[in-house]
């Protein structure tokens, strides 16, 4: 068990723009950290510079306590599953588990325990004398899981380790690596671009975007309380509506609704409000104080117990999670209301959110 | 239940029209008068190994034979069918020493070359150092040149520098060296194939790269390096030029510099040397066959891939 630590750690290839730009983040032990962000967000360098396979190039990374910057990767005793498992097809199921413990010289009879045991716990038992091609998507990411239990390392790290795989298999899987978390208690890092993923796997997540730490917290955290525009955007789905909206001291407004509001001066003129999709309601049920919009119907998207409705006014747009089902022609104005102490406000310039003054105007939370 | 039947007539005479309409062809024409000027030669050969005498001739023409029997005389059928060049051959000639010297070479280049090559093609395969494309370059433009090109310079080396004229080690070390750069970029392609994040996984699981190169890599590699094992055995079995400069000592000729000897200005025993010729390809051949399953995948994955 351990920690990982990284200190302003940066990673830069050639003479290009660095790839990760100096990264300060702690993964606490036995936590399971996911990294997730947009392709080319620099997270899986980050995760192959905490298994050896990338060198760092400034800063400090430290695993349970120890500085690793110069450890080849076999002496961080870690654990890794690749998105393409990257078992060796040569081998069948017991080898490809056993290689590692082999190499390490462990006894003969540790070996065939320690195998046989991962293999019961991941339901791979019959399967151990086929080969890797022999097995289906799934089946062999159990097996790469596996040829990482069997070494009981210090972490795990996991490259998208679900991208290959079809989506009820991918729920299934999530739920085999959310159990072994569960289980064994290991330290691990979870790469993704799936928020999904993130939201359920992860014990904390940490946002990355172009190489820079967007935020980092548990899924509820990232969920509510959203430090800027981009982790708004990426939590959630659909992710959460963001209006351009006009400041005139008083009143924040845009195409689709006008919002009176207390505490706006010294506040950007332009602005981001933030509002999540399931935050909407029908305007008839809801409460005569929740704020008001307007907008004409543009597109419905049945998910049967609920469906997501696009709303337009002007160039503003968003969209609504509402429940039921209902027949909406398109193109019918709709009114929605919200609960106006769901709202987010970020600047429109920095991105960033405004969370200063927000109690006093009325509106507990922006 | 007629018309059916009626039907399934019809459908053959289709294919039969089909059929005839493509034996009559021009494309079928061409491929038949194709395969005939391949074929003939080697049926030469096979006649004459077969028939029991040392003349070119199969057929003794009377000194007026007319056109027909001019022409048939074309024909390679032996008069009659007869082992006895083959038993000559082996027998009374030193044939089967030579085929063990071609064995001794051949099988030893095999081994030099691909231990040479394999470690070659990993490093330029998965190693960034310097001089890495420029090294690929220059084993491609070494294959441009005719190899009759490098004749002086490797005797000149091998013989006079090396000492190494008429020995097995000096033969052995040319074509070990001559199949290189074919064999590495053959191998390099299909190492470039293989997925790397085998290997990252590998390393994290504590295998060195020997480890990994020994116990991974070439187990995997298994049909790109039965390809490149066959060309450099090839290489060493059928060379003729850089063996016959090399060797002086008779007991010491490979197979194809003694096959020579049974036709030259001194002899003319073309029985001889069509017997040798079919025993010295039977081994290609038996490796051809024993590692076909090979071939396919191989040659193709270093094609593509390289």
């Amino acid at each position: 068990m351990a920690n990982i630590e990284f200190r302003g750690v940066s990673k830069r290839y050639d003479d290009g723009p660095p790839t990760v730009p100096g990264l300060d983040l702690e993964i606490r032990d036995g936590e399971m950290m996911v990294l997730v962000g947009p392709s080319g967000c620099g997270k899986s360098t980050t995760l192959r510079m905490i298994a050896g396979l990338e060198s760092i190039s400034a800063g400090d990374l430290y695993i349970g306590g120890h500085r690793v910057n110069d450890l080849p990767p076999k002496d961080r005793d870690i654990a890794m599953v690749f998105q393409n498992y990257a078992l060796y097809p040569h081998m069948s199921v017991f080898e490809n588990m056993a290689f590692g413990l082999r190499v390490r010289n462990f006894p003969k009879l540790g070996i065939e325990r320690r195998v046989r045991d991962a293999a019961e716990t991941l339901g791979l038992a019959d399967l151990l004398h086929r080969k890797p091609g022999q097995l289906s998507g799934g089946q062999n990411q159990r097996v790469a899981l596996g040829r990482a239990m069997v070494r009981d390392p210090q972490v795990f790290l996991f490259d998208e380790p679900l991208s290959n795989l079809d989506a009820e298999l991918r729920v299934q899987m999530r739920g085999v690596i959310h159990r072994l978390h569960h289980q064994l208690r290991t330290t691990s890092v979870y790469v993704t671009h799936d928020q999904v993923e993130a939201m359920t796997l992860g014990t904390r997540i940490a946002i990355l975007n172009g190489g820079e730490l967007m935020q980092v917290g548990t899924p509820l955290e990232l969920y509510n309380d959203p430090d800027n525009t981009f982790v708004a955007g990426f939590m959630g789905s659909p992710p959460m509506n963001l209006l351009q909206v006009a400041n005139d001291g008083r009143q924040l407004s845009c195409d689709l609704l006008t919002l009176p509001h207390g505490q706006l001066q010294g506040l950007n003129r332009e602005l981001l409000l933030g509002l999540r999709p399931e935050k909407l309601v029908y305007a008839a049920s809801a409460p005569a104080n929740w704020p008001r919009l307007t907008g004409s119907i543009e597109l419905v998207e049945s998910l049967g117990a609920e469906m997501l409705v696009h709303l337009r006014a002007g160039s503003a747009q968003l969209v609504a999670r509402l429940a039921g089902l209902r027949a909406f022609p398109l193109g019918d104005t709709l009114e929605l209301a919200f609960d106006p102490t769901a709202l987010y406000l970020f600047d429109g310039a920095s991105q960033q959110r405004i969370r200063s003054g927000c109690a006093r105007a009325g509106v507990s939370q922006c | 239940m007629n018309a059916v039947i009626g039907r399934l007539g019809q459908g053959k005479a289709v294919a039969l029209r089909r059929a005839l309409r493509d034996i009559f062809s021009w494309r079928f024409a061409l491929l038949i008068v194709s395969v005939l000027i391949v074929i003939y030669p080697l049926l030469w050969v096979v006649s004459l190994a077969f028939s029991g005498q040392q003349s070119l001739t199969l057929v003794q023409l009377p000194p007026d034979a007319g056109v027909g029997q001019q022409l048939l005389a074309l024909v390679p059928l032996p008069e009659q069918w007869t082992l006895a060049n083959f038993r000559a051959v082996l027998t009374e000639q030193p044939f089967l020493r030579w085929i063990g010297n071609s064995l001794v070479v051949a099988v030893a280049t095999t081994i030099v070359g691909l231990s040479l090559s394999c470690t070659a093609a990993y490093a330029f395969s998965r190693f960034r150092f310097a001089g890495r494309q420029r090294g690929l370059t220059l084993f491609l433009i070494s294959q441009m040149f005719p190899a009759v090109l490098m004749l002086i310079p490797l005797y000149v080396i091998v013989v006079q520098w090396l000492g190494l004229g008429n020995s097995w080690l000096g033969l052995i070390l040319v074509y070990a060296i001559t199949a290189l750069p074919f064999c590495v970029w053959m191998l390099k392609g299909y190492f470039d194939s293989l997925p790397y994040e085998i290997e990252e996984s590998a390393l994290l699981e504590g295998a060195s790269r020997w480890t990994i190169f020994i116990r991974i890599i070439l187990p995997l590699a298994r049909p790109a390096i039965a390809v490149t094992g066959l060309f450099a055995f090839m290489t060493a079995w059928n060379e003729f030029i850089l063996a016959s400069i090399f060797m002086d000592d008779e007991s010491r000729y490979t197979v194809p510099v003694g096959l020579r000897f049974f036709v030259s200005d001194y002899a003319s025993e073309w029985g001889y040397f069509a017997a040798g010729s079919i025993l010295v390809s039977l081994p290609v051949i038996l490796l051809f066959l024993s590692l076909q399953r090979f071939l396919v995948s191989g040659l193709s994955a270093g094609a593509v891939k390289g």
